[in-house]
């Protein structure tokens, strides 16, 4: 019994000395933000994701899984906004890693360098599941990917400082490319200008204000709220009166309610990958905007 | 690697700092860490050098002009905007790109964006019992207090829970939970600190709090997916082990979830009891494993011990006379306790569908000495053992969003308790071996994050003379701060 109790206390000790690997550990919290890492970062970064695009950012367990990954992490890269508030404060105090803690150079916060749209006048939870900082998911406006591109080649540069010309490079090269893609995006996506939208959950407010989209309603009555029937009937009403293009939501959304609608407003239910791995086309963060203005432009036929 | 690491790390900082997203001042190229104009290129430690001195003239330079601007700015605005305005995104260079640390990004109108979080939890029951629960025992165990049986009959306000949590500086946070029964009574259910960004993988925390012996254990009462504790609980911590005192955890940093864990508590909380003296009264360690299994599923497997000891546990009892008699024991208790949960949901996105299974094996072994009768010290005392033991398993399915259905079956196995001489076991009916055992079902709606709605149903038979048939009516509502949740 002494011996166990001698154990636990002396474990520690002979881990501290184990040299930490070479790479650089990026713990994304969203996929989009370990292929940006992966991006700029190249082999000199080991990036990987705590969610896959077929979960919801908001609704996360704390799985043993990611405490340890949050434990081995020398980069966490993370939306903020509140999005991963109900799981992300878990693994950080549970991680027992000092370098991702709050405020640290390993703590990155993709929300805090972009301007944050729907930031709410009140808060109150009658309003539904509304974030006092904003709306989070803003991976889906490709200025944004840039934006958080450049602070996050920062970071990486404070965090291996060896790596300067490297990660800097990549960077200039990834933003070169995403420019050229975001004209050819935006030359694409040129007809939708206007267009009127539903979408499931207030998470593409970024991508319609690239865009131009209009969004005239959404399936949830309210921000995490279920869409119910008598919602949906309302909104099917206004619909009529008020005509709209297609009906979006995200990969990780439940389908029913979009397909009701669509069904019933004789509108295209438009799946779009939301991020990368969303759908078998959205690879990497090119492809992944390759396939959203493709569905967006074939559901605005 | 290191101290190159230290240094470009202070001058981030000092880089980023002082950028508060008012200043609309472009950073001269050089001084910024990366930029896309001209590539840094260095080779040796005496070029680094070299380029860190002029970074730090320039950065001098750089902030000269800056508070210059800042200034120049302040007379000139009179209100700064703190967050930026609803659809309508700043033009880009209004925003430093270079990324203040996330704390700073929406800074605190005032002192009281110190205040700590504050939540609150309402409860509320509605319980149909067939039995009094007055009456309420597990036969063939020593009771464990107040934490035992379903509580009280008819509609009751169940316990608010008041919690306040904030970081106390960057190395500590705090956390205090008060409970408000329904007699008026208020109790401090947690209140602790916590060590946060220790290094090694290493958390300490010290005050009252919830064990982390098993895997219910160290979960609020309002998080339970059943009304009322597992029998196990009830019969071996008194519902729930929360000593007061220090736990030290270790994460092992390996690509598998493995914690160990220490406590060291004052042993005051059963089954232990108030023994006013020096050193440590109980310990306890644990050990979790856990990982993911493929995209869907996930589990944790642990197993604990728990080591304390008591000095005249009082306990009411029936004697062979048939007389109420209070005894007590002396002695040393230690349990095991083996725990697994998995968790399953398509995607691992919970969402809509998703199932909880979850069991525990408890194993008690107390030793020492029974006295009987101790009000009136009419008869003697002699040497007494049990080793007990009891299980739950349950599982819980979420069909559709919002609604979950569950099934529990407990068991509890009294053994036989062995009296040494001076003690006649007709004298303590209470201990009398017995198995009891429990069936509970339940269905609940949660219509947000922030509210269920409970009903459940029970058939307990915890002591052979009757079955207990119980009907459960609750709610569970939080306010205030969005808590994490544990796995």
């Amino acid at each position: 019994m002494k011996k166990f109790f001698l154990l636990i206390l002396a474990l520690p000790l002979f881990v501290a000395v184990t040299p930490a690997s070479a790479a650089i550990n990026v713990l994304a919290c969203e996929p989009e933000w370990a292929a940006l890492a992966t991006e700029i970062g190249g082999e000199r970064v080991k990036a990987s994701s705590a969610t896959t695009a077929l979960q919801d950012p908001h609704r996360i367990e704390a799985r043993p899984s990611l405490i340890a990954r949050t434990r081995n992490a020398d980069l966490l890269a993370c939306t903020g906004l509140e999005l991963e508030v109900g799981w992300l404060p878990i693994l950080l105090q549970q991680s027992g890693n000092a370098r991702i803690a709050v405020g640290q150079p390993g703590n990155f916060e993709a929300g805090s360098v972009v301007a944050h749209l729907d930031v709410p006048t009140r808060l109150d939870r009658s309003d539904g599941d509304v974030h006092a900082a904003g709306n989070p998911h803003i991976q889906q406006d490709p200025r944004n990917i840039l934006k958080v591109g450049e602070a996050l080649a920062k970071r990486l540069v404070a965090i291996d400082p060896a790596g300067a010309a490297y990660y800097q490079s990549r960077y200039t090269a990834f933003a070169s490319r995403w420019s050229a893609a975001m004209q050819k995006w935006e030359l694409q996506l040129a007809p939708l200008k206007g267009v009127a939208v539903v979408e499931h959950h207030k998470n593409m407010e970024y991508l319609m204000q690239w865009v131009g989209l209009k969004q005239v309603g959404t399936l949830e009555p309210k921000p995490g709220v279920e869409p119910s029937a008598a919602h949906l009937n309302a909104l099917l009403d206004q619909l009529q009166k008020q005509p709209a293009k297609m009906v979006i939501r995200a990969a990780y959304q439940d389908g029913r309610a979009s397909e009701w609608l669509a069904q019933h407003a004789r509108i295209p239910a438009v799946v779009l990958p939301f991020t990368v791995g969303g759908d078998a086309q959205a690879k990497d963060l090119f492809s992944l905007f390759d396939d959203t203005v493709a569905r967006l432009l074939e559901g605005g036929k | 690697m290191y101290r190159q690491s230290i240094i470009a790390m202070a001058l981030t900082a000092a880089l980023t700092a002082p950028v508060v997203r008012a200043a609309p001042v472009v950073l001269p190229a050089s001084a910024a860490p990366v930029s896309p104009a001209t590539p840094v290129t260095v080779t040796t430690a005496n070029a680094e050098l070299a380029q860190i001195r002029a970074q730090l003239q320039q950065m001098k330079e750089n902030y000269e002009a800056r508070i210059a601007a800042l200034e120049k700015q302040l007379k000139t605005s009179a209100s700064a905007e703190s967050r930026v305005p609803e659809s309508q995104p700043l033009p880009a260079n209004t925003y430093a790109s270079n990324a203040p640390t996330p704390a700073m990004a929406t800074p605190a109108p005032s002192a009281a964006g110190f205040n700590p979080a504050v939540s609150l939890i309402l409860g509320g029951t509605y319980a149909n019992l067939s039995q009094d629960p007055n009456r309420y025992r597990l036969q063939g165990f020593i009771p464990a207090g107040d934490g035992v049986g379903p509580g009280r009959r008819g509609l009751n306000l169940g316990e608010s829970e008041l919690t306040l949590a904030a970081s106390i500086d960057p190395r500590f946070a705090g956390q205090a939970t008060f409970s408000l029964d329904a007699d008026n009574a208020v109790s401090v259910e947690e209140a602790f600190f916590q060590t946060q960004g220790l290094e090694n993988g290493l958390n300490l925390k010290a005050g009252r709090f919830l064990s982390g012996i098993g895997y219910l254990n160290a979960q609020h009462a309002h998080t339970w997916d059943f009304v009322d504790a597992p029998l196990a609980y009830q019969a071996f911590l008194n519902r729930q082990y929360k000593p007061d005192g220090a736990q030290l955890r270790w994460l092992a940093p390996t690509e598998q979830f493995i914690e160990l864990g220490v406590e060291l508590g004052r042993g005051s909380s059963f089954p232990g009891n108030d023994r006013n003296r020096n050193g440590v009264g109980s310990t306890a360690l644990f050990a979790h494993l856990g990982d993911d299994i493929g995209e869907s599923a996930s589990y944790r497997a642990g197993l604990s011990y728990l080591r304390t000891a008591a000095t005249q546990r009082a306990f009411a009892d029936i004697d062979g006379s048939g007389a109420a008699v209070t005894n007590a024991f002396t002695g040393k208790s230690a349990t095991w306790i083996a725990d697994a949960v998995y968790k399953w949901s398509p995607n691992g996105n919970p969402v809509q569908t998703n199932l909880k299974l979850q069991g525990e094996y408890f194993r008690r072994t107390e030793r020492g000495t029974l006295a009987q009768d101790v009000d009136t010290q009419a008869t003697g005392a002699g040497s007494y053992r049990a080793t007990q033991s009891g299980w739950y398993l349950q599982g819980i399915y979420q069909f559709t969003a919002g609604w979950r259905a569950g099934l529990r079956y407990d068991r509890l196995q009294s053994g036989n308790s062995t009296f040494g001489i001076g003690l006649d076991a007709a004298n303590f009916s209470q201990l009398a071996a017995y198995n009891p055992r429990r069936t509970t079902a339940m269905l609940d709606y949660s219509p947000s994050e922030f509210s269920r709605l409970r009903l459940q149903v029970a058939q307990d038979r915890s002591h052979p003379q009757a079955t207990d048939n119980q009907i459960f009516l609750q709610y569970i509502m939080s306010l205030g701060a969005h808590g994490a949740h544990t796995f």
